[in-house]
């Protein structure tokens, strides 16, 4: 311990930065059980039992907000999880280096691009009267649709957008899996005959699985935990009805209304049943397989 | 003469297998490249070309007045100091503080390892949430400052797995038995052996953290009042999403003013993406990199 007195000075400040940021909001989420009062401050305020616990179970905007926050997720999930890995097993059989290069360089190209300008660049394609999408649709002698504004088109444009953006990307750590292939089963696979699908479903498949686990339970862990960032971006008065989840709810009652307790009641409860679920997957993953995150 | 045949060619099965895999590939990377390319292209076309939905493909009766609108606004130009400003400071920042904390861990001799590791993976598992934080931030006095981008968000936990593995797998241990041998101090350790040592790793934490900072607009939305520390992303927002784009033309040109606005945003959402994309494909190695190392278990 004597041996290392500098290494120990140099934790100091990032530790303090968990601490600061990341361990005292924590302790503040007690605000959830306060009815807050500026002058008093957060531990000076009356206590309020779990009055906001049950001013958020009973809203009428409860359900809702569940209902969309998972349906959102779990069709992210649908469609978010086996995309990068049919892309990765694509890319993994194509023998011509520069084909391959070339396509890794463009699919991972638009995960660079930030929120706001993604969004940008839906809102401007899916514009009623000028937007590229309706263009075409008119070009082809129909009727210009108002995607943007129609809550059934909201969830597909969400998820498949976010497809585009991210899949090159998460391709990544799958071909990273697939290179670490022992090379000697594709030899055996080739003295048996087997032909490209064979190979990929009893090779390539199997050599992935440990990094497929370990995606699922990280996006199951984050199935509450869904972007706030593009969502508040997407949404309009006219599609609130599927794209208003518990995080751009929590920003608006709370930060917009300056509604702190309440707000705080309905992130923590998010929070912990997100924790719960990573919990529960990671469990279930070691059961099942033997990967798991710990 | 068969059994060579076989050898060589793959069978017909194959064949036609990968020569569809092929033309999928070929049309998912098209679909991934057009809206790029439209954005491109529409940004260089004249003002009514775009409002007039002529342009498909390649840019339409060239001109380059959205790129003339977008550097004549004031927003636009403090935006971008300011989103450059932070992305500097702020990369510096990160770096610093993400090597001080990996660098320890990664030292199998440093007690109290485990625990600390412990601290810090927690809050990838369980945060306070938006309001707690916001009052955190607030009691700092820190709303409304530039530092409400710089520290909040300072470090990211997964970059500290990756700094740590890095650390762990390609220092010798020799070099740091040597050093101590001879009286060298770790912080004389660090800065004449380690750091030169971790050019790759640094490369990949500096990328990370700039491109995150250069792409965010959460912690602005919700710490910034002031236009005039506002980030780039922000100002986008105001324009591109919001509409709200007054003030930015002056009188001469009201009469194209609507297809001027929607020209500029396509030239806009090109120079603020420029940064990023024009270093991509450069960098593109270390991010993979960056992927790979953290994904080994430490």
């Amino acid at each position: 311990m004597k041996r290392h007195w500098q290494l120990y000075l140099l934790i100091i400040p990032p530790v303090l930065y968990f601490l600061i940021f990341k361990y005292i909001p924590m302790a503040n989420t007690i605000l959830a059980f306060k009815s807050y009062n500026v002058t008093q401050g957060i531990w000076g305020s009356q206590w309020a039992g779990t009055k906001y616990f049950e001013m958020f179970f009973n809203n009428p905007a409860f359900f809702t907000l569940i209902k969309n926050t998972l349906v959102i997720s779990f069709y992210q999930l649908a469609v978010g999880f086996p995309i990068p890995i049919l892309l990765a097993l694509a890319l993994h059989e194509v023998r011509n280096a520069r084909f391959k290069k070339t396509v890794q360089l463009i699919t991972y190209a638009p995960y660079f691009i930030s929120t706001v300008v993604m969004v940008s660049m839906i809102i401007l394609f899916l514009s009623p009267r000028l937007g590229l999408v309706n263009t075409v649709t008119e070009a082809l002698g129909l009727e210009a649709v108002n995607y943007l504004g129609k809550p059934g088109w909201f969830r597909s444009i969400y998820v498949f957008s976010d497809v585009w953006q991210t899949a090159g990307y998460s391709a990544v750590i799958y071909l990273a899996a697939l290179a670490g292939v022992d090379p000697s089963l594709y030899e055996a696979a080739k003295v048996d005959g087997a032909s490209r699908l064979q190979k990929i479903r009893n090779v390539d498949l199997p050599g992935i699985m440990p990094a497929a686990v370990i995606i699922l339970i990280l996006s199951v862990g984050n199935i509450m935990a869904i972007g706030f960032e593009k969502m508040y971006l997407l949404q309009n008065p006219l599609n609130l009805a599927t794209s208003e989840i518990i995080s751009t709810y929590v920003y608006k009652i709370g930060l917009l209304q300056s509604n702190y307790s309440f707000a705080t009641a309905v992130g923590l409860f998010n929070s912990v049943i997100n924790l719960i679920l990573l919990l529960f997957v990671n469990a279930m993953a070691r059961r099942v397989s033997d990967t798991s995150l710990w | 003469m068969q059994v060579e045949r076989r050898t060589i060619r793959e069978p017909l099965g194959d064949r036609v297998f990968m020569t569809i895999l092929y033309i999928l590939m070929t049309l998912v990377t098209l679909a991934v490249l057009y809206p790029l390319i439209y954005i491109v292209s529409s940004s260089f076309s004249s003002p009514s070309a775009v409002s007039s939905g002529q342009v498909w493909l390649w840019p339409v009766d060239p001109s380059i007045d959205g790129y003339r609108t977008v550097f004549r606004n004031d927003q636009v130009l403090t935006g971008y100091m300011n989103s450059a400003f932070y992305a500097i400071v702020g990369t510096a920042i990160s770096v610093t503080l993400t090597v001080m904390i990996a660098y320890p861990l990664s030292k199998k001799t440093f007690y109290g390892r485990g625990p600390i590791m412990m601290f810090i993976t927690f809050t990838m598992l369980f945060t306070g949430g938006l309001i707690p934080t916001y009052m955190v931030v607030k009691a700092l006095g820190l709303i409304d400052t530039r530092w409400a981008l710089l520290l909040p968000n300072a470090i990211f936990v997964w970059q500290v797995i990756i700094a740590r593995t890095f650390f762990q797998a390609s220092i010798p241990q020799e070099l740091n038995e040597a050093a101590e041998i001879d009286g060298c101090s770790d912080l004389k350790f660090i800065s004449s052996v380690i750091i030169p040592l971790s050019k790759p790793i640094l490369a990949v934490l500096a990328l990370v953290y700039a491109v995150a900072q250069w792409n965010a607009y959460f912690d602005a939305l919700i710490y910034l009042k002031s236009q005039s520390l506002f980030p780039l992303q922000l100002i986008l927002r105001s324009i591109l999403i919001m509409g709200n784009a007054t003030g930015t033309i002056d009188a001469s040109e009201m009469a194209r003013r609507t297809e001027l606005v929607n020209l500029m945003k396509y030239s806009l959402i090109v120079v603020a993406s420029l940064p990023v994309i024009a270093i991509y494909p450069f960098v593109q190695r270390y991010f993979v990199q960056g992927m790979l190392i953290g994904s080994v278990k430490g």
